[in-house]
């Protein structure tokens, strides 16, 4: 299950720079498929759902309902400042609430945009949860 | 029964087939410069896919003939496999018209694909599906026709056995100009079956998701994935019998075998890197143009004796 992630990448409203950063991360540089990571294109495929950008109010139902239609077990990932908590857009009318309040999150990975390296930390960490949550479960 | 399950069979090809997928996926990253995964990725995914993720069928859509779709793709493409390996171990063996039934078969997963798209009520799924369609009516013509070759040139025989026979008595037949120009065909028609990038316009990743498969989670996934697998390894297998003289037993013949097969599977890969992915249209005038053009003047010389 950790060696074979399949993320599926959902922005929220985000000014494009994380989602260019996340294409950054399986350039030549990177590739993160070295690790079995790749993009899918529909959520019923993934495993880890990316959120990037402010969540605004019209995202909002859209997030949840495909957090429910991720076949579980499924995690979620907030990628960029704005996501972990709502960054720039702290007093915005139109941003209700970060990520977190809306979906379970798993894995913050901060930064606006987060650096490549800080997204290797953070999928780490997942993984480290991941395997955390399957010894739990026995 | 065990040929089927265990050896040339369900076991066997599918291990070669995330094998060759592996590859596939190797190569693809060494073109872009990247490291690429391990080469046990492909079972990683298939396992994970299998084992931990839930099915999710969506509602109001028939459950039977929803999942039913994945086993059976899979497993025509599990019986091209062992036929095809079967009939190269003893040539003997096949019946006649086999080589007809290996093209139903073939036929057989994207028909499986298209109905799985449809049922699952999704638009785009529909759309990736009817691409499908007509992607097929594009290919097959030229398909059947290079099918055609051998069959000439081997004396109107419609088994694989004795065109396996032929080959071992008077040469390959991609040897002769019919031949050449015969494969080059095929292996178009098989890009285009397998569904890879300049044809994989019923999937296409970023306009409509993943077509047909975009409803598909977990385990019926998983068989896609697998039977998809096996077709890749099953299909450049079935050039080699039909064009390159079949498998050999001792091992000089097996490395000549593995290098043939190799150097199918990266042409194949190559193409699918360097090129960008057509408009539907625009596939079903290449294939119904110059392919067919290609493969009709491949069989009149064959007709001739060329």
């Amino acid at each position: 299950m950790t060696k074979s992630i399949n993320v599926f990448h959902c922005s929220s409203g985000s000014c494009n720079n994380c989602d260019i950063e996340i294409l950054d991360c399986l350039t030549p540089r990177f590739d993160l498929e070295r690790f079995g990571i790749v993009l899918v294109g529909s959520i019923k495929h993934a495993d880890v759902m990316l959120c990037t950008g402010s969540s605004n109010r019209m995202c909002e139902p859209i997030l949840k309902r495909l957090y429910e239609m991720m076949p579980k077990p499924g995690f979620v990932l907030v990628w960029g400042a704005c996501g972990s908590s709502r960054g720039l857009f702290k007093d915005s009318y139109n941003t209700g609430q970060p990520i977190d309040e809306i979906l379970p999150v798993d894995v913050y990975i901060p930064g606006c945009p987060p650096k490549p390296e800080a997204a290797i930390a953070g999928v780490l960490k997942l993984i480290e949860k991941v395997n955390a949550s399957r010894k739990n479960k026995k | 029964m065990f040929l089927f399950l265990v050896f040339p069979g369900f076991l066997f090809s599918s291990a070669m087939g995330l094998i060759v997928s592996w590859v596939d996926r190797k190569v693809t990253s060494r073109v872009q410069y990247r490291v690429g995964p391990p080469w046990y990725q492909n079972f990683v995914d298939v396992l994970k896919l299998m084992l931990y993720k839930e099915t999710l069928i969506p509602k109001g859509v028939s459950s039977v003939f929803f999942l039913g779709m994945p086993v059976i793709a899979a497993a025509a493409s599990t019986l091209i496999s062992t036929l095809v390996l079967v009939i190269n171990a003893a040539p003997a063996k096949g019946f006649i018209g086999d080589i007809i039934v290996v093209a139903y078969l073939l036929m057989i997963p994207p028909i499986a694909l298209m109905l799985g798209g449809f049922s699952s009520k999704n638009t785009l799924a529909s759309l990736g599906a009817s691409r499908e369609m007509k992607l097929m009516l594009a290919y097959e013509l030229p398909f059947i026709i290079s099918l055609l070759v051998p069959v000439i040139k081997s004396g109107y025989a419609i088994k694989l056995g004795s065109i396996l026979m032929y080959q071992r008595d008077h040469g390959a037949i991609i040897n002769s100009p019919s031949g050449i120009l015969a494969f080059a065909v095929m292996l178009l028609c098989i890009h285009a079956k397998l569904g890879f990038v300049p044809f994989d316009i019923p999937e296409a990743e970023t306009e409509i998701m993943a077509g047909p498969y975009i409803e598909y989670s977990g385990k019926a996934l998983g068989i896609f994935k697998l039977g998809k697998s096996v077709l890749f390894f099953a299909a450049p297998l079935l050039l080699i019998t039909l064009f390159f003289g079949g498998l050999g037993t001792d091992p000089a013949g097996f490395l000549k075998n593995a290098l043939e097969y190799l150097l199918i599977v990266v042409i194949i890969v190559v193409i699918k890197n360097t090129n960008p992915r057509v408009r539907i249209d625009h596939a079903v005038r290449f294939f119904w143009g110059p392919v067919t053009a290609i493969a009709i003047l491949s069989a009149a010389l064959a007709y001739m004796g060329l």
